[in-house]
């Protein structure tokens, strides 16, 4: 059961990984040209209809699944790198300034991904690809941050740790050579629930109109093209919202199946 | 829990005064003029320097900030760039929408969650336990927009039962205002109580296998009269806290379902203060929910306290 869900994941995050390689050598039509009527139902000829400008609405999709994990892998980097240096160091912080560094954490955490990536965009000047990125990125660093901050003080609690800096080992050596290795497996599976959180962020920006622009149109800007031909062409909303889920389904059970594999304490439920 | 009350209201304090901090410095980062943006392409040099003086943005930060917060203890939130009209009445306007919704669908969150949670947990070897289970694994895999998206094409464009999108101009004083708020609580409902249901279903299995179960079932209670008397107030501790973050991100989060349905609350004031660069819009806005977010936050704790006695005595 347990390899059952790491497995399905695998399985359906490849599949978006395998279309959205496939994008980059083969796409079933030019993505910019029309080539078909517009807002056509589905046919042979366009397996998933077209949009309002006549162009191929599959090829639209396909290439929403390289945009979905390009944001979402830059996030994850972004954010897990920012997350994990400030965390270390806040867990290293005494007395007043740990307790105000937590709360800060905290009061960050209180507002979602969507609310600071969103002001992470109204600072920039115009939206793209690199603010999604940089938006997502900064938004999951203060969860990463609080984490990898407990994380790293239940190492530095720890005898070893006693031991090492009896045998005169510095700080930094210390580290890198044994807090970095001991919160890594449980680092690494909420970092990839962070991609699941990232993917749908990413979407749910594109579709406020925060997100790239087209023509690097993300799944949240095609159901929200969708959503104002829903009455002409109302077979457009199901598509984009299926890769979608997909995608962040499959990253959600990879998780869980990564979490049964590298840190099995905290598995079970939840 | 006197005097935790007092330490938690001065923690309450102190922390909507550092958010208010933060926000004040967070917009002041933010690149592009604000009188600039209020005159719109091709104003000239002496009219962005007229508006600078008129908005404030010309005087240096500290006098910026001191205004701020003499303002702010006047609970003056400023006026709109874009309107002219005071902000803090707009949000009043706009929360008429906002809270009933968030509060509705929370409410019917619950409603939903909590029985079906149970139920996957007790049940978890039958057929109907692993289906509820996976529906919840679902549930959070869906972007809230998206099953906004297809109850809108089901519901109002199929069936034609309810309105897709909009709130009536005369507010809540029209009587089909109710109606209008009928697929977006339904939206927010669905999502959130996916999430609700995870944990509840944990809870309840952590609670199934407690010692103090055991126990007291060893020593000749009944099942219901064991859950009704340990069982619920045990479990109910740590889902008390979800619920708290959870209402939160739904009020926050209130802002794609508002766009995917038209409405006019708190979440579309903010997109559009976004768009057009209104700053004292989006620091109002910002500003309001933050309260909020730490007024649920303070009612979580206190309400865990009283659910629960051992973390009384603790002192923290």
């Amino acid at each position: 059961m347990k390899r059952l869900t790491l497995w399905l994941g695998l399985v359906l995050v490849g599949l978006t990984v395998a279309v959205a390689a496939l994008t980059l050598v083969w796409t079933p039509y030019d993505p910019t040209a029309m080539v078909g009527g517009r807002l056509a139902g589905p046919s042979w000829e366009h397996w998933a209809g077209t949009d309002r400008l006549g162009r191929d609405y599959l090829t639209q999709v396909m290439i929403g699944a390289r945009i979905a994990l390009v944001v979402g892998v830059g996030a994850v980097l972004l954010g897990g790198v920012i997350g994990t240096v400030v965390g270390v160091i806040a867990a290293f912080a005494q007395r007043w300034l740990d307790d105000a560094l937590a709360a800060a954490l905290d009061i960050l955490i209180a507002f979602p991904t969507l609310l600071l990536a969103m002001l992470v965009v109204a600072a920039s000047d115009r939206a793209s690809l690199g603010t999604a990125v940089l938006a997502i990125g900064i938004a999951l660093s203060a969860i990463v941050a609080r984490l990898v901050r407990i994380l790293t003080k239940r190492v530095l609690a720890q005898d070893f740790i006693t031991a090492a800096r009896c045998s005169g080992i510095g700080w930094g050596r210390i580290v890198l050579a044994h807090v970095l290795p001991n919160i890594l497996p449980t680092l690494s599976v909420a970092l990839a629930l962070q991609f699941g959180l990232a993917v749908i962020a990413e979407a749910s920006l594109s579709y406020l109109g925060l997100g790239a622009p087209p023509p690097n149109a993300s799944w949240g800007h095609l159901l929200q093209q969708a959503q104002s031909t829903v009455f002409t062409a109302p077979f457009a909303v199901v598509l984009p919202g299926v890769a979608l889920v997909v995608l962040v389904l499959g990253i959600n059970f990879l998780a869980d199946g990564l979490r049964d594999v590298l840190d099995p304490e905290q598995g079970g439920r939840a | 829990m006197t005097r935790y009350l007092l330490r938690r209201s001065l923690l309450l304090a102190l922390s909507l005064i550092a958010a208010g901090l933060v926000l004040f410095v967070l917009l002041r980062l933010l690149p592009g003029d604000p009188a600039a943006a209020l005159l719109g392409v091709g104003a000239t040099e002496a009219q962005i320097a007229a508006a600078r003086e008129q908005v404030g943005s010309d005087l240096p930060i500290m006098v910026q900030l001191g205004r701020f917060l003499s303002d702010l203890a006047r609970f003056d939130l400023g006026n709109s760039f874009v309107s002219g009209a005071p902000v803090l009445p707009e949000i009043g306007t706009r929360l008429g929408v906002t809270l009933p919704l968030t509060l509705a669908a929370f409410g019917l969150a619950i409603l939903i969650a909590v029985p079906l949670g149970v139920i996957a947990a007790l049940r978890a070897d039958r057929w109907y336990g692993i289906a509820l289970s996976g529906l919840a694994q679902l549930g959070i895999a869906v972007p809230v927009f998206w099953i906004g998206i297809l109850l809108v094409w089901l519901v109002a464009v199929n069936w034609r039962l309810l309105p897709a999108s909009g709130f009536p101009m005369r507010g809540w004083a029209d009587p089909t205002a109710a109606r209008a708020l009928i697929l977006p609580v339904v939206t927010i409902a669905i999502v959130m109580g996916a999430s609700l249901m995870r944990y509840v279903r944990a809870a309840t299995l952590d609670v199934l296998g407690a010692d103090y179960l055991r126990n007291a079932r060893a020593l000749g209670a009944s099942m219901p009269e064991v859950i009704w008397r340990h069982g619920i107030r045990n479990g109910a501790v740590p889902v008390i806290s979800i619920l708290g973050i959870e209402l939160a991100s739904t009020l926050l989060g209130a802002v794609v379902v508002e766009r995917v349905f038209a409405l006019p609350g708190l979440g579309s004031m903010l997109l559009l203060g976004i768009q057009q660069r209104d700053y004292p819009s989006v620091q109002g806005v910002l500003l309001v929910s933050t309260l909020l977010v730490l007024l649920i936050g303070f009612a979580a704790d206190v309400l865990q306290r009283l659910v629960d006695p051992r973390l009384r005595g603790a002192g923290r």
